[in-house]
């Protein structure tokens, strides 16, 4: 594996994980408890869908074969998307969806703290900026899981069970191999095991706010990097890319 | 009588185009005329979030699944400043949207209409959004300051939403023979409901003596009407579009199109509620502010508590 093939894997990782958690948020439109959170849902959205179209963007020049961020969203199948497990899941009820997008933006602000200072150009360019957008993700999302946490009796048992849910899927977010070893040896990638330990304090610091506990570490899927997946993947695809590949010859 | 002489002033003022504000004297049919029309206003921003949110999982390109996502943003902002406005006539915004839920308020019937295609997100934007700024444009010199006030930072972005509307449209009557037949198919099946967006002809407009005597309104129905009729034509010529009226033509005396007759009959069952979406469009509004009940009443609870710790701190 060259530098350039694995920068290539590690780019669709971020993008697609930003695209497909992007394309769950956006399932929120029209659906929100009020309407300044039906807009706070779907600005997420529209940060995490840019964020996708940068480094799927990026992942073609480095592939050097002409494909296009939508090339990439449009006309591959679930075995070759590398999003986390994560940002794939169902959106549930709004507690389910707050703590996915806790989760994960939490994940995405460690990461991309790090990544800022990437020897990758582009890697670190993106992350600067990704970093702003994520940096109010998880403040938003963080606010929630402590209403909802010490709101209601009700709305406390719902979002521990979210939590307890969601928990499985964490494990994949930090998994590692060959592309990040290649990677972290040239300075451009790092380290998940310690973005892991910032996200961890990250974590148990709102959840102790939100007076909800932190569920045993119990089994943790993976998938990620083998572009294994959950059956749910396959559905939102098939949404998401009907008109391109209904109509090949057609351009939007 | 006192009401009289305030009745005398608060036309004086209308008359000399001074706007009429929260705090003001007005005649109680005024604010009730207002509460009526802005929150039905804000009612239609909402709901017309629902026929363009249908394609946001299947816009056919990121950066068309981008455009159409913000562009639902800013309607769902549009609703947010018109239920503010409407407040400051002395009722809530739950009220209203309790109203809503149980068919007290209507919101604009185009929306009770599918979008069967990506074609009618162009059809959309160019059409619904075109014939909203027609009115609004008018509105922005209505004589109700926070109404007025409104549409004067709502129009901007109206305006840039029928651009980008006409722009997916243009392109698709411009690409594959099937994307051309979905063009001209979205403009056949929104055309008509398009003219029916500015209400009954000024004939049959039984509310609108008072509403122009107290500037509310300031063109009528029939007017604006036209003015969209206008200004559209040659829109779907430029782009080798056919508008679905064998009756349309220019008439150069008059200086205006002239038109076929609208299917009144049409208009007045999707206003009683039989259209092809009006029970759908409603149940989804109820069902998402239901699903999202225990959340507010989390977020209400939470606040209380911080409010509890401070007092006692
Ligand atoms: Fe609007
Ligand atoms: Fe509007
Ligand atoms: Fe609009």
């Amino acid at each position: 594996m060259t530098k350039e093939e694995a920068l290539f894997n590690y780019c669709l990782r971020l993008g697609d994980s930003s695209l497909i958690l992007g394309q769950r948020m956006s399932e929120w439109c029209s659906n929100g408890p009020i309407i300044e959170e039906d807009i706070a849902l779907t600005n997420i959205a529209l940060d995490l869908i840019g964020q996708a179209r940068t480094m799927l963007t990026y992942a073609g020049q480095l592939e050097g074969k002409g494909r296009t961020e939508d090339d990439f969203a449009y006309k591959r199948n679930e075995r070759e998307f590398y999003n986390t497990l994560l940002s794939e899941r169902p959106n549930g009820h709004f507690g389910d969806t707050t703590i996915r997008n806790f989760l994960h933006s939490a994940y995405y602000y460690h990461l991309f703290k790090v990544l800022s200072n990437s020897k990758d150009e582009m890697i670190a360019a993106h992350s600067v900026k990704s970093l702003k957008e994520v940096t109010y993700h998880l403040r938003h999302s963080a606010e929630w899981v402590v209403r909802l946490g010490d709101g209601t009796e009700e709305s406390h048992q719902k979002v521990q069970k979210s939590f307890n849910d969601l928990w499985e899927y964490t494990g994949d977010l930090f998994e590692m191999n060959k592309v990040d070893e290649l990677l972290i040896k040239e300075g451009i990638a790092v380290d998940l095991n310690d973005v892991k330990k910032e996200w961890l304090k990250t974590i148990n610091e709102v959840l102790d706010r939100a007076t909800l506990s932190k569920p045993e570490d119990a089994y943790m899927h993976s998938g990620r990097l083998n572009a294994i997946h959950s059956e749910y993947l396959g559905h939102l695809l098939a949404e998401m890319q009907f008109l391109p590949r209904a109509y090949p010859d057609a351009k939007w | 009588m006192e009401d009289v002489k305030k009745l005398e002033e608060f036309q004086a003022k209308i008359d000399a185009e001074i706007k009429i504000e929260p705090k003001d004297w007005m005649p109680e049919d005024y604010r009730k005329h207002l509460q009526r029309q802005i929150s039905q206003h804000a009612h239609s921003e909402v709901i017309g979030m629902q026929p363009e949110g249908n394609w946001i999982s299947r816009a056919p390109s990121l950066r068309a699944k981008v455009v159409l996502l913000a562009k639902i943003q800013d309607e769902a902002g549009h609703g947010q400043y018109l239920y503010a406005a409407a407040e400051t006539l002395g009722k809530s915004r739950d009220e209203y949207i309790e109203e809503l839920q149980t068919e007290k308020a209507k919101y604009s019937s185009i929306f009770n209409y599918p979008t069967l295609s990506w074609a009618d997100m162009g059809a959309v934007g160019w059409l619904v959004d075109g014939a909203a700024i027609v009115n609004q444009v008018s509105l922005q010199r209505t004589s109700y300051g926070p109404y007025s006030r409104a549409m004067v930072r709502i129009c901007k972005e109206e305006s840039f939403h029928q651009r980008q509307g006409y722009e997916i449209i243009a392109h698709m009557a411009q690409g594959t023979p099937e994307q051309k037949e979905m063009a001209q198919d979205a403009l056949n099946r929104f055309w008509w409901p398009s003219l029916m967006m500015f209400g009954p002809h000024d004939s049959d407009s039984p509310n609108m003596g008072n509403g122009v005597k107290w500037k509310i309104k300031r063109e009528t129905n029939d007017e604006l009407r036209q003015k969209f009729i206008d200004k559209t034509v040659q829109q779907a010529e430029v782009i080798g579009l056919t508008i679905p009226d064998p009756d349309l033509k220019w008439n150069e005396e008059k200086g205006h199109y002239d038109f076929g007759e609208i299917d009144w009959d049409e208009f007045w069952n999707v206003v009683k509620g039989n259209g092809p979406c009006n029970k759908q469009r409603l149940q989804h509004h109820i069902k998402a502010h239901e699903d999202g009940k225990w959340v507010r009443e989390a977020a209400n609870a939470y606040a209380q508590k911080q409010k509890n710790k401070q007092l006692v701190a």
